[in-house]
């Protein structure tokens, strides 16, 4: 959020005005390098909210408008209820009546829930108003409105019980909304990992103090040596053949995990380059070859679609636009991102049964 | 004969080195049953020269020239921008199955297990991106400046690349690097354990020279957020104090060449000793502010959990820590004899000062070799000699810092924040070695 006085915006416009004249003070000591920058410049690129609420736009949003922006962008990825963890960690859950009242979320001590929650960590409800507002939807980000993102909010925090359903989150009431926080106390800086000045002067925590004091003894430091963990059977060949992970000259040799040659780069089938394509564009997050994740499978798609000669067209347009019913309640976004020889190869790859090779 | 020199030890060659490509792909199309013949036969190949010869004439390595001995080479810019050998195919950026469930968010590891010196080759740099990376055109790139300054302002990478330059060697380690251990082992080689870990030398211009331009007002503001130009336009708070320092630098250049896309092409934040997060890529934007902004990643992730239930928000120092690269886990020792213990070490906090080496899990220690050059806040690679007795050992690195901190083990890390937080991670990494020269991962307190 700029700070600017009002003076100096004045000065900014009409420095605007005049062809981007620099100040005299600025820009002196490397002439040509830089200008001022317009406020309209500023406005565009400036969206940060703060804790303090500064840069928060004006704008209101109801928690059943949150329902239906939410539907439309939200729930492909998040679950209807903000609870998926298909693709993301879940946003909700795991906050309780008693941590709104206290602002300390009971769940991260015991390990009661078992995902950390996005609104079981946050304290801030500016943090969600800005990251909402700049980063997301994922594939379209910064194209909600501030009203969108007013209502958004507000839905989420509605599953959280902590407002209402027939809530309106506005710039005039948030303020309230954060006293509501369910982890508002939550957080700590004391700690001395914030590389600048101390609390005590005015900046982060304890000043660069470490919490932790070993001492560089070099003899007979310890009895015996106790192995606490060893890498579990489970997690020997989970990542493939170590062997072709390591040179093959020098003072050592890679172990055989897995089957030889199971990793091994090679040019990729017109199908697997498909496949590495979708996951590019972040098809496979919704999507599996042949298992329904929030999407239908590829697989199913192939099987609906076999006997239909304008599949190819149909589908097509619908990955561009985006679609609803089909498959059920939960819409596919559009998928502008994608260009049209890309969404070509991709439904053409879907209709002939998605194969990974 | 005395064949000690062919002597291939405990570990025989994995019988793909002796393959062609074409035997390669032939594998993968399923015929499984060729690499067993042909193992068979390539090492039928290798011993029927030198059994044709006298014994002990020599080794056929020697003895019967090799093609590139004996005819024409490639010619100048066969490969116009040059790629590593064929036969490095295998040291590779890599993934961890399982750790994020979508490419946009997700890390691709170094491999640290392959790397010398202190500088990470750009096309090996580990990536970590938040929603997806571009390849951006510089031309339409733009830096601005705003917030508590006299002059918002905006500079394109002309003027940027036209501004006094410097150069810096420097680590850059994920917040987030050894997150997956804080708890038990869980990953069974160095690349997926530390190598959210890269040191590149980074060309730009320091930050503090253009917020002086833009008459920053330093009483006042604090902090500083930099954004990103991705669709995730990243934000984080960065202390004034650290760019008045100088070390914060603007940065276009890594490793002699431009960013690569991957890492923030053409313009990222340089944040010495500070977790990779706050090096923001692809930088568009800087603002100068009186307070600290909580964005998502410093509110919602990049937070180290207590065992009470706080998180520690903030944390941005990445603290003295060192691993050893070679031997270590998912590799296997030759055989008896010598070995070259070599590792990496750094500190957020300055210079290296000293790394000792235990084989014995901690019990006993000696004070390894460190290479020049040391720097700070940059990887320092550190060596000792090993003579391995064929028994079992139990490799450790502990460093030290300029500002006389130690490394700490597991059993103090834990002590003092228990095994809940992902981040910072800087414990001493423990490197089994069992009698048959099998090295795993493990946990010593």
């Amino acid at each position: 959020m700029s700070r600017f006085s009002k003076t100096l915006s004045v000065l900014a416009v009409a420095a605007a005005t005049v062809g981007l004249v620099t100040p005299a003070t600025a820009f002196d000591r490397y002439p040509g390098v830089g200008r001022a920058a317009t406020p309209a410049e500023v406005k565009v690129w400036d969206i940060d909210v703060r804790p303090d609420f500064a840069g928060l736009p004006k704008g209101k949003g109801t928690v059943d408008q949150g329902i239906e922006v939410w539907e439309a962008n939200c729930a492909s990825c998040h679950g209807a209820f903000g609870e998926s963890n298909e693709v993301f960690t879940p946003l909700v859950g795991g906050t309780t009546r008693d941590d709104i009242k206290t602002g300390h979320v009971k769940s991260l001590i015991s390990g009661s829930f078992p995902q950390r929650t996005t609104l079981m960590k946050v304290a801030t409800v500016s943090t969600l108003f800005d990251y909402i507002q700049r980063a997301m939807p994922w594939t379209a980000p910064k194209s909600l409105k501030p009203d969108d993102v007013y209502a958004v909010v507000a839905y989420l925090l509605n599953l959280a019980e902590v407002v209402p359903a027939d809530f309106e989150l506005s710039d005039q009431n948030i303020a309230e909304v954060q006293q509501r926080m369910p982890n508002r106390n939550g957080m700590t800086t004391d700690h001395g990992m914030w590389p600048g000045a101390s609390a005590a002067k005015g900046g982060i925590g304890n000043g660069g103090k470490p919490d932790t004091k070993n001492v560089a003894c070099m003899k007979d430091c310890k009895k015996d040596v106790q192995i606490v963990s060893s890498l579990p059977a489970y997690a020997q060949d989970a990542h493939g053949n170590l062997a072709e992970q390591n040179r093959f000259v020098g003072q050592t040799r890679g172990k055989q995990t897995g089957e030889p040659g199971a990793t091994e780069a090679a040019a990729p089938s017109a199908a697997a380059a498909t496949l590495a394509l979708a996951n590019s564009k972040g098809c496979m997050a919704c999507h599996g070859l042949s298992n329904k994740i929030v999407g239908p499978a590829y697989a199913d798609i192939a099987a609906k679609y076999k006997d239909q000669d304008d599949a190819a067209a149909k589908l097509m347009a619908k990955v561009k636009a985006g679609g609803q019913g089909v498959w059920g309640a939960v819409p596919m976004p559009s998928q502008g991102h994608v260009k049209d020889e890309e969404i070509k190869q991709l439904v053409q790859w879907i209709l002939e049964g998605a194969k990974a090779q | 004969m005395d064949n000690s020199e062919f002597r291939l030890g405990r570990v025989r060659p994995a019988p793909e080195n002796f393959l062609t490509d074409e035997d390669i792909q032939s594998v993968k199309e399923g015929r499984r049953d060729f690499l067993r013949k042909a193992f068979i036969g390539a090492s039928a190949a290798m011993v029927a020269p030198a059994m044709a010869r006298a014994a002990g004439e020599g080794d056929p390595a020697i003895l019967d020239l090799p093609p590139w001995s004996t005819s024409l080479g490639l010619p100048v810019a066969a490969n116009p921008y040059g790629l590593p050998s064929k036969y490095e195919r295998g040291l590779v950026r890599r993934e961890s199955p399982g750790l994020t469930r979508v490419g946009g968010s997700s890390v691709a590891f170094t491999p640290l297990q392959g790397l010398f010196g202190i500088i990470t080759p750009s096309g090996l740099h580990f990536e970590r991106h938040h929603q997806g990376w571009h390849d951006i055109d510089p031309s339409k790139h733009r830096l601005m400046i705003n917030g508590l300054v006299k002059s918002s302002s905006v500079f394109t990478m002309d003027d940027i690349m036209r501004l006094p330059s410097v150069s810096r060697v420097h680590f850059i380690e994920c917040g987030a690097n050894t997150g997956m251990e804080w708890g038990n082992v869980a990953v069974p080689t160095v690349q997926y354990s530390h190598g959210m870990l890269s040191c590149s030398e980074f060309t730009g211009v320091p930050l503090k020279a253009i917020l002086d331009m833009c008459g920053a007002d330093y009483k006042k503001g604090r902090f500083i957020l930099a954004e990103g130009a991705d669709g995730s336009s990243m934000t984080r708070t960065i202390p004034m104090e650290l760019v008045e320092s100088g070390e914060v630098l603007v940065a276009y250049g890594m490793n002699g060449e431009m960013l690569r896309p991957e890492n923030g092409y053409p313009l990222r934040l340089v944040v010495p000793g500070v977790q990779g997060v706050s090096w923001v890529k692809w930088l568009r934007r800087i603002e100068v502010g009186d307070m600290p902004w909580a964005a998502k990643d410093e509110a919602v992730h990049y937070m180290d959990l207590m065992p009470d239930g706080q998180h520690r928000q903030y944390t941005s120092v990445q603290e003295c820590k060192s691993v050893i690269t070679t031997p270590s886990g998912g590799q296997i020792l030759l055989d008896k004899g010598f070995y070259n213990i070599s590792g990496m070490a750094w500190s957020g906090r300055g210079k290296i000062t000293r790394v000792d080496v235990s084989t014995d899990g901690g019990i006993n220690w000696r004070q390894a070799r460190l290479e020049t050059p040391v720097l700070s806040k940059a990887v320092t690679r550190f060596n000792i000699d090993w003579v391995w007795d064929g028994k079992p050992a139990i490799l450790q690195s502990r460093a030290m810092d300029e500002s006389g901190f130690v490394q700490p083990g597991y059993g103090q890390l834990r002590a003092a924040r228990g095994t809940k937080s992902i981040y910072h991670n800087n414990a001493i990494q423990s490197w089994k070695v069992v009698e048959s020269g099998e090295v795993s991962n493990v946990q010593v307190l």
